[in-house]
């Protein structure tokens, strides 16, 4: 046992120290969504009081409203970050040295996927923080009841970077990921604009969104913001958690394709 | 789940008395009931056509409101939503305001440019005051001495001595004055003016401007800026200031009449009142048909609740 927990502290405590020592990459997490927020969402003050949706229980400004999703696309780009550095790993050969260890596969790729999911919540944390400093308050109790959808949805978009770095083989091919994950993802989701809006224009980009699990984490973290709980949120979720983590085992495991490709 | 987290946070944060807010809904014909421990509706009853000045008596037995439309002040029993009888009121009351000694109405009729004092035990008209046009806000001071009705077309707070009915003085306002309200002990009154945008604070002793409270909504254009109804808190110290539709909440500081903050809440705000212990605000919101509910002491809008169409006025009644 004291070596799985060896072997996860190890990786936890790579993945801090990688983050630590990459200040840029800090500050660019978070001024990514600090700029969605002050400068994009500053022109669209006024788009959405016109209705009240759950959890909300009065009008909002914009800025309020897009709060839980950009802490989604912290925990996206992260996700994806994090996969990228495996796939650096890879190149430099010390994920050869990881998956050489005797402890088994998934406990591995676990370690790694809470490790980069707790470095996300940090940022998550630090970019509600500043929020807050420029006069965007959750309620005080949702900045505790937000922490469990943050891991949830956390360790969702982790796995799905796991999944893809399997597939990807060259650092240069991240810039595919970008444009057809990251983006789509992040556009065809409620971070940007209530469903509702979106069907206003079109029914299947409506559907569309309503399938896109990064909806679903973002509305999970939008309920736990203010202190109240989507089933449907978390179900949906935690399906896609398991789903990706599967895959994400899978693309890693010798019979994957992950391995097969790297023969 | 989520609604028990919720109604814990109201209660945790407004032990406030038990009462009720009730609202009139201009286009539904209906007074709507909040209940201001649940922040939900428990009533509607049915009223003349087109309410909006709402009032209660002094002890809450009986409950005034201006159905414009069928050119009558109807007094209801608020237990039971009973239209008890009509009182007499000139054509098209818009506002009004009981006389502090609990007997005489104060009405604007908006289309005859005239005052009507009414009596509401033998049910008479008393006196008629000929005023601007279009007269719409009312006032009378603390000690009863001193009406005002505002005219929104001749831009004038008219001055009425509630002993001999007649005017005494007449002051220009910036256009479209809605309301008016005594403050600081009846030393200061308060005028505001839609299409100005702006309040105007005059002495009371020499009816002269002291002030005067210009409002700017961040992103929301000056024409949409435009003051109605406004309230103080208990200490004075602060107004509440209905903006229209710009959909704000303005926050006053009465004594340097400075915009401390804006507050966003549903569209075309109009009236307010607040809760029994002023720990809540509620303002009616006419185009979203619906209510605010601000947290006084922290200036945040924490629910909007449905009521009828186009809600206009808002009075506060205690039940317990």
């Amino acid at each position: 046992m004291t070596g799985y927990l060896t072997a996860l502290s190890a990786i936890v405590t790579r993945e801090a120290l990688r983050f630590i020592h990459q200040r840029e990459r800090f500050v660019a997490a978070l001024v990514r969504p600090l700029v969605w927020l002050l400068v994009f969402a500053a022109g669209f003050r006024a788009a959405l009081g016109l209705s009240i949706i759950p959890p909300y229980q009065t009008y909002i400004t914009y800025e309020t409203y897009i709060v839980p999703g950009l802490c989604g696309m912290i925990l996206l780009f992260n996700g994806m970050q994090s996969s990228l550095s495996l796939i650096y790993d890879r190149e430099m050969g010390s994920m050869k040295l990881l998956l050489t260890s005797p402890l088994p596969r998934w406990w591995l790729l676990m370690s790694k996927l809470l490790g980069a999911t707790a470095i996300s919540i940090l940022q998550v944390y630090a970019f509600l923080a500043i929020a807050a400093g420029f006069g965007i308050v959750m309620p005080l109790l949702g900045y505790l009841t937000v922490l469990p959808a943050l891991v949830v949805s956390g360790l969702m978009l982790g796995a799905l970077g796991l999944f893809l770095s399997s597939f990807i083989k060259q650092l240069e091919n991240f810039a595919g990921v970008m444009n057809f994950v990251i983006f789509p993802m992040f556009f065809m989701s409620s971070a940007l604009y209530p469903l509702w809006k979106m069907a206003e224009s079109s029914e299947l980009l409506h559907d569309i969104c309503a399938v896109n699990p990064f909806t679903h984490a973002v509305e999970l973290i939008r309920f736990a913001l203010y202190a109240s709980f989507s089933p449907t949120a978390l179900g949906w979720t935690v399906l896609a958690t398991a789903l990706f983590t599967g895959l994400a085992l899978w693309g890693y495991s010798p019979e994957g394709s992950g391995i097969r490709r790297r023969r | 789940m989520i609604r028990s987290v919720l109604i814990l946070s109201c209660i945790v944060t407004s032990p406030a008395l038990a009462g009720e807010i009730w609202v009139t809904n201009e286009k539904d014909d209906t007074v709507s009931v909040i209940s201001t421990e649940t922040l939900e509706v428990i009533q509607t009853y049915p009223t003349g056509e087109r309410p909006r000045g709402i009032t209660f008596s002094k002890d809450f037995s009986r409950v005034y409101i201006c159905a414009s439309d069928s050119d009558a002040v109807q007094v209801m029993d608020p237990n039971t939503g009973e239209i008890l009888h009509d009182l007499p009121s000139g054509e098209d009351p818009e506002q009004f305001v009981l006389h502090p000694n609990d007997r005489h109405l104060y009405i604007a009729n908006e289309d005859d440019a005239i005052t009507t004092v009414v009596d509401t035990e033998t049910r008479k008209v008393i006196a008629q005051i000929d005023v601007g046009v279009e007269p719409e806000g009312m006032a009378v001071s603390p000690d009863g001495a001193i009406a005002i009705t505002t005219s929104e077309t001749t831009n004038m707070a008219h001055w009425i001595d509630t002993e001999t009915k007649e005017l005494f003085a007449n002051t220009l306002v910036d256009s479209r004055p809605r309301h008016a309200e005594f403050v600081a002990g009846g030393t200061q009154l308060w005028v505001s003016s839609e299409i100005g945008g702006t309040i105007t604070v005059f002495d009371v002793a020499d009816q002269t401007e002291i002030a005067k409270i210009e409002f700017e909504v961040l992103g929301v254009h000056p024409d949409r800026v435009q003051p109605v109804g406004f309230e103080f808190t208990a200490d004075e110290k602060t107004a509440f200031v209905a903006l229209g539709p710009s959909n704000h909440i303005a926050v006053v500081n009465a004594e340097s009449f400075e915009v401390e903050d804006y507050i966003l809440v549903g569209r075309r705000v109009w009236h307010m009142d607040f809760n029994g212990d002023k720990s809540q605000l509620f303002t009616t919101n006419g185009v979203s048909g619906d209510v605010t509910v601000i947290d006084v002491a922290s200036r945040t809008a924490v629910k909007s609740i449905k009521v009828g169409r186009f809600p206009w006025g808002a009075a506060y009644r205690p039940t317990e």
